[in-house]
């Protein structure tokens, strides 16, 4: 730290130092805790640290739930709606970005304006458009509403716009089509943004609740999130279980999240997208 | 040449007046079309039938679905739970709004002066917005436990009088808030935290060469220009705030004690889901609709009066 740190820079410090104190200690809390015994949970004063580390927790929520299904089929529904997410949003992109076409504005407008509405206000009638379908506790049910988002499409042509012009041209005038253009051009030389908009979405699809909570009904189908929600009503206060549940939801992301730190906070402060 | 061959081989279309390039066109058709189809699909069929539905008695258990007009939204403004998620629905949003900002402006502020750690702290304050909700939310439902909650446990070790949190009428709601602050604040924080980072060294420092207070830096200089940021911060937050519904519906799923958690969401879910009354659950929607268009439409018109006046 080569710069000089002002005296009065110390209590302001102290002040973050405690708040950031304060934000990480239900994740401490959390890993600690789902290695307690039951004891360790029920004691007074309370116990910060598990009198011995038991793992036995961690078997137990596999025995309680489906857990490794819930899993899997977090991991499926996720990838999936990622995968679909993507293709839509590059090929989006690059069309509002590099072709001229009638009516690009007022599609750019339409896209928009999904934005500004809640999912609250479009899920009854795809609950029942999916439920007509017979597609209520089945993967496409899960999948197929979800692959649509406005940010990643905006958040793509705020990158594909920074590519310089001439790389198109010179693309056509090796004599590339269109589509060539977007594979051989705008895909590789996008692969950051291209990352940071996958990271977004499936980050964003592996918490999603509202629509996976009321597109299944039975336990086969049902995601990480939904799944979790009923351990709290079916372990009635076992919550060393549910902890060591939290642990195995919430390690990936934080794992993903020291990684791509960066890209993380830059994308939200590029669009003030939603994490 | 080649170059003036593979331009000359362009082909050219008229459409509504206006040249284009037919392979652009074509293009752009193929590459939109899984795109249009998914918003027709997605949101434009779903919005004409939401409103369609909110003038029928669909009733998922009963069969029924048939018209009967203005019914729905006559039973909603009578109806006493309605009534209360919005009231809850705003008391909620208003809190979190003016706790939120105001919290993350003042961390962003300190956060942009010279401290070590800076990195750290950064992302203590950020963690948990990348957690999922469920999740944490978990962990949340334990520190709340009235028996065997750290909370009540601390509150106790310091001689201070315990709270019932999740499972009392009076602070079930702000129990949730407590939450949702502590899984929202960091998002609003990184905000404005590149905002102050993108005012300019220079305008502070002449400032400060003129005999500027910290204060007057901060009120004349920091915080006019951050105004963009603030008005955005609060209307991606009136948005979201009214779109609240997991952490409520995992901790207190049937709406907290006297319905003292339910927000506008829930009663929707607990009207189409749990009764199966889907007319009834498209009206309320439609309602929440509106009031969040509308509350978005008045903090932007707010927001171009102020700065007209600042010019």
């Amino acid at each position: 730290m080569a710069k000089k740190i002002k005296r009065t820079s110390i209590p302001i410090f102290l002040i973050l130092l405690f708040g950031s104190l304060a934000m990480i200690f239900p994740f401490v809390w959390m890993f600690l805790s789902a290695f307690k015994t039951v004891p360790d949970v029920y004691a007074y004063p309370p116990r910060w640290l598990p009198s011995s580390w038991e793992f036995a927790n961690y078997v137990k929520v596999f025995q309680m739930i489906p857990f490794g299904r819930y899993y899997f089929n977090s991991i499926f529904t996720s990838t999936v709606q990622t995968a679909l997410q993507l293709v839509l949003s590059v090929t989006a992109a690059y069309a509002l970005v590099v072709l001229e076409f009638p009516g690009k504005k007022f599609l750019y407008s339409l896209i928009r304006s999904t934005m500004f509405v809640p999912i609250v206000v479009t899920l009854i009638p795809l609950y029942l458009m999916v439920s007509k379908a017979k597609m209520i506790d089945t993967y496409a049910g899960i999948i197929l509403p979800q692959v649509f988002a406005a940010f990643t499409i905006f958040l793509l042509v705020s990158f594909f716009s920074t590519i310089p012009s001439v790389l198109f041209d010179s693309a056509k005038l090796d004599g590339c089509g269109y589509y060539r253009i977007l594979k051989e051009v705008v895909i590789p030389n996008s692969k950051s943004p291209i990352s940071t908009a996958m990271l977004f979405s499936f980050l964003g699809h592996w918490k999603s609740y509202t629509w996976p909570l009321i597109v299944t009904n039975k336990a086969t189908y049902r995601t990480l999130p939904i799944g979790m929600k009923y351990l709290v009503q079916e372990s009635s206060s076992e919550y060393q279980i549910m902890m060591a549940a939290s642990v195995m939801a919430i390690l990936p992301v934080l794992i993903v999240y020291l990684f791509f730190e960066k890209q993380l906070v830059k994308s939200i402060t590029l669009t003030g997208l939603k994490a | 040449m080649k170059e003036n061959k593979s331009v000359l081989r362009i082909h050219r279309v008229t459409i509504l007046g206006k040249r284009y390039e037919s392979a652009q066109v074509q293009a752009a058709v193929v590459l939109l079309l899984p795109t249009l189809v998914a918003i027709i699909l997605l949101f434009i069929a779903p919005v004409v039938q939401v409103v369609a539905y909110s003038f029928t008695n669909y009733n998922l258990t009963t069969g029924m679905k048939s018209y009967n007009g203005l019914a729905n939204y006559e039973y909603l403004f009578t109806d006493d739970r309605f009534f209360k998620a919005i009231r809850n629905t705003f008391s909620f949003a208003a809190l979190k709004l003016v706790i939120d900002t105001s919290l993350a402006l003042a961390i962003a502020l300190m956060l942009d002066s010279a401290i070590p750690l800076k990195k750290y702290l950064r992302s203590a304050y950020f963690a948990p917005v990348v957690v999922p909700v469920v999740a944490s939310s978990l962990i949340w439902i334990w520190f709340f436990d009235p028996g065997i909650g750290p909370f009540n446990q601390i509150l106790t070790a310091l001689g201070l009088p315990t709270s019932q949190w999740l499972y009392h009428e009076s602070t079930a709601l702000l129990s949730i808030l407590m939450f949702s602050i502590w899984k929202g604040l960091g998002y609003n924080v990184v905000l404005f935290l590149a905002g102050l980072q993108n005012i300019p060294n220079s305008y502070i420092e002449a400032a400060q060469v003129d005999g500027a207070k910290p204060h007057q830096v901060l009120f004349m200089i920091k915080l006019p220009l951050l105004r963009p940021i603030i008005s955005f911060v609060l209307m991606i937050g009136i948005i979201n705030t009214f779109k609240v519904f997991a952490e409520v519906n995992v901790m207190t799923p049937k709406g907290g004690p006297l319905y003292s958690t339910a927000l506008m969401v829930n009663y929707i879910y607990d009207t189409a889901f749990t009764s199966g009354k889907m007319g009834r659950a498209c009206s309320a929607s439609i309602i929440l609709f509106i009031i969040i268009f509308v509350l978005t439409l008045v903090q932007t018109k707010l927001d171009a009066r102020k700065s007209i006046s600042l010019e």
